[in-house]
């Protein structure tokens, strides 16, 4: 009743397979980008938009770097961290080398670096899959997280091992260092966040997007009908990495301001293969909602006991976070294998047919 | 020139000049070797019976100990620590089957292994709270595991054996024995084999799987108890202890998923393998090479042989 | 493989039936629609109720009375650092309930402590000063490297000072360069001259071959550029052997590479976990255990309690006193532990090295309320005022002594160019079952360190052309 397309007559075929053919939806994405754009910088406060909005929208877009992997190609990595650590690297040396060249370029390249280090790594899947690739992506996790801690060259031999932001200005105002203000760095990464989910989902429904996700269903099926396994799953890894080096040097240059080795590490990788498995795999709203879910729990969480008035220990709820987002995954895993984005979908099928219990 | 030299005559002149301490480098990646193999055993363990890869392992490697000491701590003697550890071990895996598996049955591989994930998280949120995040130190002395050192006068010089490693290596080789027996000739073990073999078909001549999985996930208890006494005798027990369970994936790529003599021989070779490089070849990268070693091993390992050492089944090549 | 199947993109609607390829064994998993009902009203449930804390949780009113002040502690009681970070972190609340208990706060304002945890993980640790910033606080002390790294460009912003006593940035002692960061008692660089200036005097340094071992993360490499000047000034070789982060368990390799290259003395820059098994690692190796020195994270009672008799004659540097027979830490135990206000896992605790450094962490901020109030004569005073109290702390030995810490560290005076303080160290001894402290304060080499300070700072300013810094003359 609230969501029904009945009455939305498609007279030409572009009109047909635009990407949201119903009307609510285009009214529903209009109003989260208004939200977004406008409503947030306006009435968010600093904590809000720093701590909440900022790891949102960059986990976002490592998660849907992941899922293009994972859920489209349906190549299972453990690499993500390493691969968004390739992209805060080279972003760095790039704007070392080239301090002048605007930063939103540099960031965007440093994806390019990510892309390459990517389809090296993605190498083995031409021969292998499933669990044996997850333990190769493993390999690329440890050796990249080597090579950032060896070699100096890569954080200009500073003696801490760490890589620290400098100040860049976009029209005169500061988007990355300390003086960089939450409003501008969250419209800065909102506006990336936005234009790389549009693109993901125009190739998502494109030859590539089918093509890997040929390669997910049936590979054999999919040689069969002319697709070539070599050039699907490299660049599906290209793209996959990519959007993990951009979200990585995001993280960095807009969220931390700087970072060692350890802010790559696996932990990280498993962090954000979490957000796409309770997202769902497979579908772009569901990195978003998985990523709001693991990182804005936490921070729900870590507030509940003060906002009850209850005196606990910060590590205990740091223990009960952990028993809580293992339990969700659990319980995610048993109920609804497909994620929040199933459950999205479902709550919208329920929607077209209220206030009638069954379709038709 | 000089560099090629480094990488393909040097070290094995070090070798050569020091065989002493060529031995003591052997006994230490054997000992290392060993403790892989202990964590891989049971990830084999339940992926044989079960089809689950069990990332969980490694974290039950230090609940069990960090329980044992703490057990130990709260006044029980060691033998009723042990035994009350292992209640808690199989309650644990009673809770894992009824909770996780029974309602993933049947479920892609890749689902079950991010719910071990999830399992992970879960037992350590429930380790830290109920034990604490403070390493503790293993109960060796309590458990009659003896603490001292050999040394054997070679080649001019030393090798130093502790008694605790060779410790490690008899217990590691007399539990695989027993598994093998207990594969071979016990009632549960033949049924856990048909288990393996295929679900159905055993489920078809009245075996029952849950029970199967509950077993299994109980042994794999035990192996991690034992692997975590051996671990934490070491060093101590800790949660860092879990990031080198990870290493046991690579051990696994080596030996096979399904094979118990696999995880063996693949702890060997990555343990010795990893020592012999970090000390010979490692000052040339730096040091630390160890962290990928294992890693890119297994990587160059399965561009050649897919399914492992003894791998007993074909993965499917692309 | 993974995936549904099925399925194009997210606008196609179809129901979705799980049919996988393996054979089943309870038959095809296809949701029904009884299913898909109670999930639709868990979610119209849960959806409302979450969405209702979040906006607790965001627009939550900052409790902020003019008659507290808000101290954040930055504490990590989980991960593989627990170990550490736990006593540290209850000395440092306890000393300030303390002062809340006997004096009533410090000038008559009560402290709130709230922790925060990091688990040694620098985006928790930003994340914490982020959501803590707003609600008054006075100064962090982010007891983590790569924390105190990512705080230093932002508290000079928000105009909060950062105390990482004894850690973090070497060059931050320099005041000029670093206005906000303050490094008392001494920096990472002046406690490796101190070690070497200890060698040095017991037999000798030249011509020896140092090892040192470290962790292999900031932390552990931030002394490394001034071992390396010192090695070419004093004339040692070095030997480095860098521990994984991941391979804190696991130094078998690296201790044999120690047997391989036989050094005469073995320095330890280790922290939490790494510290036990590298000691361990050292008895088993039969390196003597009397030329093998931690540095002041490497030696605790928490590293060497469980080590015990083996671990004896273990050295470690130290610059806080050992034990509860000083006046503050008695009234510690009378006002905070004996009436269940501390979060210690028993009495004994207290006073532990660990303890005691946390303690004296908050004494150093606690001094420097006091010199601001007295200064400014606000009694409930801001980040900025609290700079100004760091910089002109006196913590000399008659203040100490009125402060209840008689012998318990050297002088800590503050200056505008030097947020480092006088810098002594001494080293202590682990003798089976205790710390002893073994020898008196040492004194850095200050004319050799303090132009290479210079020139990190100079350094670490060159590429922030904005980064504010203060002129002292």
């Amino acid at each position: 009743m609230f969501y029904r397309e009945a009455g939305q007559f498609k007279t030409s075929y572009s009109a047909d397979q635009a990407l949201l053919p119903i009307k609510q939806d285009r009214i529903g994405l209009a109003l989260i980008l208004v939200t977004a754009f406008v409503l947030i910088p306006m009435f968010g406060t600093s904590f809000f938009l720093s701590s909440i909005m900022i790891p949102f929208l960059v986990f976002a877009l490592a998660a849907v770097g992941l899922n293009i992997l994972t859920g489209f190609a349906g190549q299972l990595s453990l690499g993500t961290g390493a691969f968004m650590g390739v992209g805060a690297y080279s972003c760095y040396k790039l704007t070392t080398y080239f301090p002048d060249v605007n930063i939103i370029i540099l960031i965007m390249a440093s994806g390019i670096f990510s892309a390459l280090i990517g389809v090296v790594f993605g190498l083995p899947s031409l021969r292998i899959k499933g669990l044996y690739l997850a333990i190769t992506t493993l390999a690329a996790q440890f050796f990249l997280e080597w090579c950032f801690n060896r070699i100096g060259w890569l954080y200009n031999d500073n003696p801490s091992g760490a890589i620290e932001v400098p100040q860049r200005l976009l029209f005169g105002v500061p988007i990355t260092g300390p003086e960089a203000i939450p409003e501008v760095r969250y419209l800065v990464i909102l506006t990336i966040v936005a234009v790389m989910t549009l693109l993901a989902a125009n190739v998502l429904r494109g030859r590539i997007g089918r093509s890997w996700m040929m390669i997910r269903d049936m590979d054999i099926a999919a040689e069969l009908m002319g697709i070539r396994p070599l050039r699907a799953k490299l660049s599906a890894f290209a793209f996959s990495s990519y959007y993990c080096g951009v979200a990585g040097a995001l993280m960095v240059f807009c969220w931390i301001g700087s970072a060692e080795v350890e802010t790559f590490d696996i932990n990280h990788s498993f962090l954000i293969l979490f957000m796409v498995i309770i997202g769902g795999l497979g579908s772009l709203t569901g990195c978003f909602m998985g990523a709001a879910f693991i990182w804005v729990l936490p921070v729900l969480i870590r507030s509940v006991p003060s906002a009850l008035g209850i005196d606990m220990l910060a590590a205990t709820t740091e223990h009960i976070n952990n028993i809580v987002i293992g339990c969700l995954i659990i319980f995610f895993l048993i109920v609804e294998p497909h994620g929040l984005a199933r459950l999205w979908q479902i709550g919208k099928e329920k929607l077209r047919n209220w206030p009638y219990p069954y379709a038709n | 020139m000089e560099f090629l030299n480094s990488i393909f005559i040097a070290p094995f002149i070090d070798m050569g000049s020091a065989p002493d301490f060529l031995l003591q480098v052997v006994w230490e990646g054997f000992v290392s070797g060993v403790l892989y193999a202990l964590i891989a055993l049971g990830f084999v363990l339940i992926y044989k019976a079960s089809g689950v890869f069990n990332f969980a392992q490694g974290i039950m490697v230090v609940f069990s100990a960090l329980a044992l000491v703490s057990i130990h701590k709260a006044g029980a003697p060691a033998w009723l620590a042990v035994i009350l550890t292992l209640v808690i071990m199989a309650l644990l895996a009673v809770t894992i089957e009824r909770v996780v598996l029974r309602k993933l049955v049947n479920q892609h591989d890749a689902i079950l292994l991010m719910a071990t994930i999830g399992l992970t998280l879960v037992i350590k949120g429930v380790g830290e709270l109920v034990f604490g995040g403070e390493p503790q130190s293993m109960i060796t002395e309590e458990l009659g595991i003896p603490t001292g050192s050999t040394v054997w006068e070679v080649f001019d010089g030393i090798v130093i054996f502790q008694h605790i490693d060779i410790a490690a290596a008899v217990i590691a080789l007399l539990m695989v024995a027993g598994l093998g027996v207990f594969f071979s000739v016990t009632r549960i073990g033949r049924a856990l084999r048909a288990v393996a073999d295929d679900h159905q078909a055993a489920l078809s001549v009245g075996i029952s799987l849950n029970q199967i999985w509950a077993i299994v996930w109980f042994a794999s208890g035990v192996v991690a108890l034992v692997t975590g006494i051996m671990w934490g005798a070491r060093s101590d027990v800790s949660f860092a202890l879990e990031i080198i369970a990870l290493k046991a994936l690579a051990v696994l790529i080596l030996g096979g998923f399904t094979s118990i003599p696999g995880a063996i021989v693949g702890g060997l070779i990555v343990g010795i393998g990893e020592k012999l490089f970090e000390v010979y070849w490692g000052p040339l990268f730096g040091g630390g090479v160890e962290a990928w070693f294992a890693y890119v091993l297994a990587l160059i390992f399965l561009l050649f042989r897919p399914q492992g050492l003894f791998g007993e089944r074909i993965i499917e090549r692309v | 493989m993974l995936g549904p199947r099925l399925r194009g993109d997210d606008s196609n609607e179809r129901k979705i039936c799980l049919n996988t390829i393996n054979v089943p064994v309870y038959g095809t998993r296809c949701s029904n629609l009884e299913e898909q009902m109670s999930k639709t009203i868990l979610s119209k449930a849960l959806i409302p109720s979450l969405a209702a804390v979040v906006g607790l949780a965001a627009f939550a009113p900052i409790a902020q009375a003019e008659d507290t002040m808000y101290m954040p502690s930055m504490s990590y009681r989980t991960g593989p650092f627990a170990g550490g970070g736990t006593p540290f972190a209850d000395g440092y609340a306890d000393y300030f309930n303390m002062l809340n208990e006997r004096d009533g706060g410090i000038g008559g304002v009560k402290i709130i402590v709230e922790e925060c945890e990091t688990g040694y993980n620098t985006q928790k640790g930003v994340e914490c000063y982020e959501a803590t910033k707003d609600k008054g606080a006075l100064a962090y002390s982010p007891l983590s490297t790569g924390i105190t790294l990512a705080l230093i460009p932002k508290s000079s912003v928000d105009e909060i000072p950062v105390l990482s006593m004894g850690y973090g940035l070497s060059a931050a002692a320099q005041g000029e360069q670093f206005p906000w960061t303050f490094v008392y008692p001494t920096t990472y660089w002046n406690q490796m001259s101190s070690i070497l200036k200890y060698i040095d005097s017991n037999g000798g340094i030249k011509g020896k071959k140092i090892g040192f071992i470290y962790l292999d993360v900031g932390y552990g490499k931030e002394p490394i550029p001034l071992l390396d000047s010192l090695s070419e000034k004093m004339g040692f070789e070095v030997a480095k052997f860098p521990v994984g982060g991941k391979e804190m368990q696991n130094q078998s390799a690296q201790w044999l590479n120690v047997r391989k290259e036989r050094p005469d003395w073995m320095i330890m820059w280790g922290w939490g976990a790494m510290n036990p098994a590298a000691v361990k690692e050292a008895v088993r190796n039969r390196y003597p255990l009397d030329r093998f020195i931690g540095n002041w994270w490497a030696g605790s009672h928490n590293d060497l309690k469980a080590i015990g008799k083996t671990g004896k004659g273990y050295l470690a540097a130290n610059f806080t006193g050992i034990g509860q027979e000083f006046g503050a830490v008695q009234d510690i135990l009378k006002h905070v532990v004996e009436k269940g206000n501390s979060k210690v896992a028993s009495a004994d605790d207290v006073g532990n090295v660990l303890y005691n450094r946390g303690m004296f962490n908050a004494v150093v901020l606690a001094e420097a309320i006091t010199v601001a109030q007295a200064m400014t004569g606000k009694t409930a005073i801001t980040g900025a005022d609290m700079r100004v109290g760091l910089e002109n702390i006196k913590l000399d030995q008659a203040r100490l002594k009125a402060l209840g810490l008689e012998n318990f560290t050297g002088d800590v005076i503050g200056d505008c160019a030097d947020h480092e303080g006088a810098g002594s160290i001494f080293l202590q001894q682990w003798n089976g079952e205790d710390w002893e402290r073994m020898t008196d304060l040492i004194e850095p080499m200050n004319d050799t360190v303090r132009p290479l300070l210079e020139e990190a700072a100079a350094e670490y300013v060159s590429d922030k052309p904005d980064f504010t810094s203060q002129r002292c003359r």
